[in-house]
């Protein structure tokens, strides 16, 4: 096994003293049940104790209803990602999934802003804590999703990687908006306190036109040092930038950039901006001076904005490859040995690192639901990028952290619908797991009970379909509703159970001497051949509808096939045998000589087969109906034969 | 898809409905109710997609619904109409029929009046008995007929305590859903594949009439009833399957159309222009079918509307019947659109008025297009 990363959370139960008392566990599938054991000592104090049972989850985002958009909204995006199986090639490929990506990041966004309205307009303070930790995590989701992006995914090259990572730093840190807001709408913005902050940010940040507007502002305001903005501005415009779409090549562009650099080392040096150190400070942040940038440390707030800004001045062409060393030093820089990386910082390193599986790790580490890292993880496998890494347990790191999310979805009481179909994509493990989440859902209605065995149908899980059938069909036998027991069973095609269900509607029919639920024994159709005794149990009602409608014959007929067909249960003969009376005593001849030998058989058949034994337990009710029953048969055989002999002799 | 606007509302949404315009009122329906599913809580809402307040802060078009007030339902809301302008009946997973009262003035909701366990299972053993599911409502005002998983139906009429009418045993599998054929009489479909009509003003405990599939008993989800021509029925089935029934003759289905490929839940010809039919299913998808097209070219199957409608067989919606009862609709004359794509998860209800469809999901997503005709 391997060292453990870092030391697990631990979780306080309340109202339970570990120290003084012992605990107990059962694992659930997404969720833990902790309760207090009692052993009872000798001469120990009897204390009360604790009455509660602990149902400690494991994933509490889950129960958040902001972030139940983001799992709603995502999912959508996830199973369109996965149908969208490899059918394009090349660009259109990478198009594809560079677009699913920022729906990813889109649907990150959403929650983020509601979830800060949601902050702003709650009252409660601790809500609004908790509400405004959501957003930050989210953001911080958002940042790394974005930077991934365009490494692994878009795979922006050299002089176009810069644009993406200065886009990528603007979105994300947007402090400093409210400030640069200020400044322009105050009366006389050059003269605002933050004016040259709000220009510095914009230089920063690489917003040359911004920049250059806000300039302009006190070049007006201020004629004296017009000319000096006058050099600064045309410093800014003049600074070459690869544009998406043109074709310049980066030798080029190395060229015209050296071009420029030696411009404004020029005027640096032949002190044209002295007099003013707010734009001698510009010039040198131009320059790509180190120090000059690090002293606007509070401007940037972060690492990674010093890092993209200190190459934007002096490596604009900086390859993929390249950005690790100059990310590891930039962290130094800004840190400066105050302070240690957090976990986003190390996350983000690593990623500058294209340690893909390390970002992952971390993430998995820092974040506190799967959400996130499942999702990434899925995306950056489409992209070709993790297929070489196998863990030593589970299948490999794309499945383990779907699998872990959907489970997460499947403890939840509403969201399992959606862990479905995460499993579904989980081509080793995925069917086991849903197997054995699909069976602990609570089914308290049918219609909840259709929705689950729908998805059992659907991906051929007999097992499980059996299973849920026979849960309906039970509870609806306990509720006395044997017709809906019996729609269950014959759903399952589970002749056992079916049988078990006629033998009740006999039972019935015995003992209060008529049918119930005859719109259903009238309409079983073909569903009648699932089991003999429900085929018994149809045919018996036929048996009664022909009687009803005085088709006496076609009764009699099919009364004694029941028995010479042992399709009835030799329980039943004797009832049968009585129902044969009234047809026996008819005034009119129903059964033949050769149909009353027949049922003669049967009844004899019937005693026989007793033992002595039982014979003697047989009561006089039992006797009579036996000799009333030889009484008419022997009158029927009589009167057929007469029949018979007349028509023959006629 | 376009036309859709979608809000994630973090419950799955059993039942939509839009409230009813008064009838004299020709502009589109603005409110409407929904009910939740499977949720620890569940709720019933109304939300809103007027005209006011669709301009937001920043004059940009705000499409999506915006949540008036919601009141927390005991149990799944298995069905749900509006009884009138403010009142909705709810039918619950309990057995509790409930009726809600939309107070418009300060937008909240209140129980107005409830039968509790109006369906329910007796245990043979124990005197205790316990709620069963109430799987359909629909309300005539002032009646309101509820059938469940018990096969039970009542009649309730509101303002009074205890139902009218009980048919105990009605059904011996779980009746699914419920609609008014007439007045008097109402239709029900139940699991195993039966439609059956009810006569109020008979005292028997029966049906008057059985119709069923034949042979297979694939059960029957949902019903509907043509809006003018009340011998024409529609019924979804758990195969998905749209069936056509004509109530005057047979016992079995005029037409029965492939649809879906999983259970259909929800099934609603157009109440204004019944030539379109709106069918959902847990297959994700949400299905137009139009038979308004090719009228004009196609006189003549105008002689399939049999004797009723042949004196008026010019008018474009007795030309519809027809269309809906001829023996092969889909060969020629019916255009069908799956207006929510892409989508995996159930699409549980629907409801259209005038130009307005909106319709909910397991995906914890509503939909409303409000132009439907566009």
């Amino acid at each position: 096994m391997e060292e453990l990363d870092v030391e697990p959370p631990l979780t306080l139960i309340p109202g339970v003293d570990s120290n003084r008392k012992q605990m107990c566990f059962a694992w659930g599938p997404g969720e833990m049940l902790v309760y207090e054991t009692l052993f009872p000592k000798e001469h120990a104090e009897k204390r009360p104790g604790c009455p509660n049972i602990f149902i400690v989850r494991k994933d509490q985002d889950v129960y958040s209803q902001t972030l139940r958009k983001l799992f709603n909204e995502s999912h959508g995006i996830f199973v369109g990602l996965q149908r969208s199986e490899e059918e394009l090639a090349g660009k259109s490929r990478k198009a594809q999934l560079v677009r699913v990506s920022k729906n990813y990041r889109s649907v990150i966004r959403a929650c983020m802003e509601e979830m800060h309205q949601l902050a702003i307009s709650t009252r409660d303070p601790e809500l609004q804590c908790q509400h405004s930790t959501q957003v930050s995590i989210l953001s911080a989701m958002e940042l790394i999703w974005n930077l991934c992006e365009i490494l692994f995914v878009e795979v922006v090259p050299a002089g176009h990687l810069l644009l993406h990572l200065l886009d990528w730093v603007r979105l994300h840190i947007c402090d400093v908006d409210s400030m640069v807001r200020e400044v322009l709408s105050s009366e006389n913005p050059s003269k605002h306190k933050d004016f040259w902050n709000a220009v510095d940010i914009f230089v920063l940040q690489g917003r040359m036109d911004d920049a250059r507007h806000l300039l302009s502002k006190e070049a007006s305001a201020n004629p004296t040092s017009m000319g000096m903005c006058k050099i600064l501005d045309d410093l800014m415009k003049k600074m070459p930038i690869l544009t998406i779409g043109n074709t310049q090549t980066l030798t080029e562009m190395e060229l015209k950039w050296q071009h420029w650099h030696e411009e404004c080392q020029r005027y640096l040096q032949d002190g044209t901006f002295a007099s003013n150190p707010h734009m001698e400070s510009i010039c040198k942040i131009l320059l790509g001076d180190e120090n000059t940038i690090l002293e606007k440390k509070e401007l940037m707030t972060t690492w990674y904005h010093f890092l993209v800004t200190r190459l934007v001045y002096s490596h604009p062409t900086v390859k993929p490859v390249e950005l690790r060393f100059y990310a590891q030093s930039s962290l130094n820089l800004f840190l400066g040995g105050e302070s240690s990386p957090e976990p986003l910082d190390s996350i983000l390193m690593a990623a500058f690192e294209f340690e893909i599986h390390q970002v992952i790790k971390e993430c998995s580490i820092a974040l506190s639901n799967w959400w996130f890292v499942a999702h990434l993880a899925d995306l950056l496998d489409h992209c070709k990028l993790l297929q070489s890494h196998n863990l030593y347990f589970g299948s490999n790191m794309r499945e383990f952290l779907l699998l872990e999310y959907a489970s997460g979805l499947f403890s939840h009481h509403s969201l399992w619908q959606l862990g479905v179909d995460y499993f579904d994509h989980c081509p080793e493990y995925g069917k086991v797991y849903l197997e054995l989440h699909i069976e602990r859902i609570p089914l308290n209605t049918e219609q909840k009970a259709l929705k689950v065995l729908r998805i059992c149908e659907q991906r051929q899980m007999h097992e499980q379909v059996r299973s849920i059938c026979k849960i309906m069909a039970m509870k609806a036998v306990r509720n006395n509703r044997l017709g809906s027991a019996l729609s269950w069973s014959i759903r399952a095609k589970d002749a056992a159970f079916a049988t078990l269900i006629s033998d009740r509607f006999l039972k019935d029919y015995c003992e209060r001497g008529s049918f119930s639920d005859l719109d259903l024994i009238d309409n079983l159709g073909p569903s009648m051949l699932l089991s003999d005794r429900l085929t018994f149990l149809g045919k018996y009602r036929e048996f009664h509808r022909l009687y009803g409608e005085k088709r006496f014959s076609e009764a009699a007929k099919l009364l004694l096939m029941l028995m010479t067909a042992r399709i009835a249960p030799c329980s039943f003969w004797m009832t049968l045998l009585i129902d044969a009376l009234p047809l026996l005593e008819q005034k009119e001849v129903i059964f033949s000589a050769e149909q009353t030998y027949e049922l003669m058989r049967c009844l004899e058949d019937l005693t026989a087969g007793k033992t002595d034994n039982q014979k003697l337990q047989v009561d006089d009710f039992e006797t009579t109906k036996v000799e009333i029953l030889r009484l008419a048969l022997a009158r029927n055989l009589a009167r057929a034969i007469v029949k018979e002999g007349t028509l023959e002799g006629s | 898809m376009e036309d859709f606007s979608a809000k994630f509302v973090s419950q799955k949404i059993s039942k939509t409905r839009w409230r009813p315009v008064p009838a004299a009122a020709l502009q589109p329906p603005e409110l409407f109710a929904t009910g939740s599913w499977d949720n620890e809580e569940n709720k019933i809402s109304v939300w809103s997609v007027g005209d006011f307040g669709s301009l937001g802060p920043n004059g940009e078009y705000q499409g999506e619904p915006q949540l008036l007030c919601d009141i927390r339902h005991h149990g799944d809301v298995m069905d749900m109409q509006f009884f009138d302008q403010e009142r909705i009946v709810a039918a619950s997973s309990t057995g509790n029929v409930t009726i809600f009262r939309h107070h418009q003035n300060n937008q909240t909701l209140s129980v107005n009046q409830q039968w509790e366990r109006a369906h329910y299972h007796v245990d043979p053993d124990t005197p205790f008995y316990g709620g069963a599911s109430c799987t359909g409502v629909i309300c005539n005002n002032p009646e309101i007929v509820t059938v469940g998983e018990d096969g039970r139906i009542n009649l309730f009429r509101a303002d009074h305590r205890e139902a009218v009418r009980t048919i105990e045993n009605a059904d011996s599998s779980t009746l699914h859903a419920v609609t008014f054929l007439r007045t008097t009489e109402i239709l029900t479909v139940n699991s195993i594949g039966q439609l059956k009509i009810w006569d109020f003003r008979q005292q028997r405990n029966e049906p008057s009439q059985i119709f069923s599939l034949t042979g297979d008993r694939i059960p029957l989800h949902c019903v509907d009833r043509h809006p003018n021509q009340q011998h024409i029925v529609a019924t979804g089935g758990q195969d998905g399957m749209l069936s056509i029934w004509d109530v005057r003759q047979g016992s079995m289905p005029v037409s029965l159309l492939n649809a879906h490929e999983a259970e259909m839940w929800e099934v609603h010809f157009h109440p204004s222009n019944p030539d379109h039919l709106f069918t959902c299913s847990e297959d994700g998808s949400l299905w137009h079918w139009d038979t308004s097209t090719d009228v004009s070219e196609k006189p003549s199957f105008f002689h399939q509307g049999g004797r009723s409608t042949t004196l008026l067989s010019h008018t474009a919606n007795q030309s519809v019947i027809s269309a809906w009862l001829s023996n092969n609709p889909t060969k020629d004359r019916m255009e069908i659109t799956n207006l929510v794509p892409n989508q995996t998860l159930s699409v549980n209800s629907l409801d259209v008025l005038g130009p307005c469809l909106v319709c909910g999901t397991d995906a914890e997503a509503i939909y409303v297009n409000r132009h439907l005709f566009a």
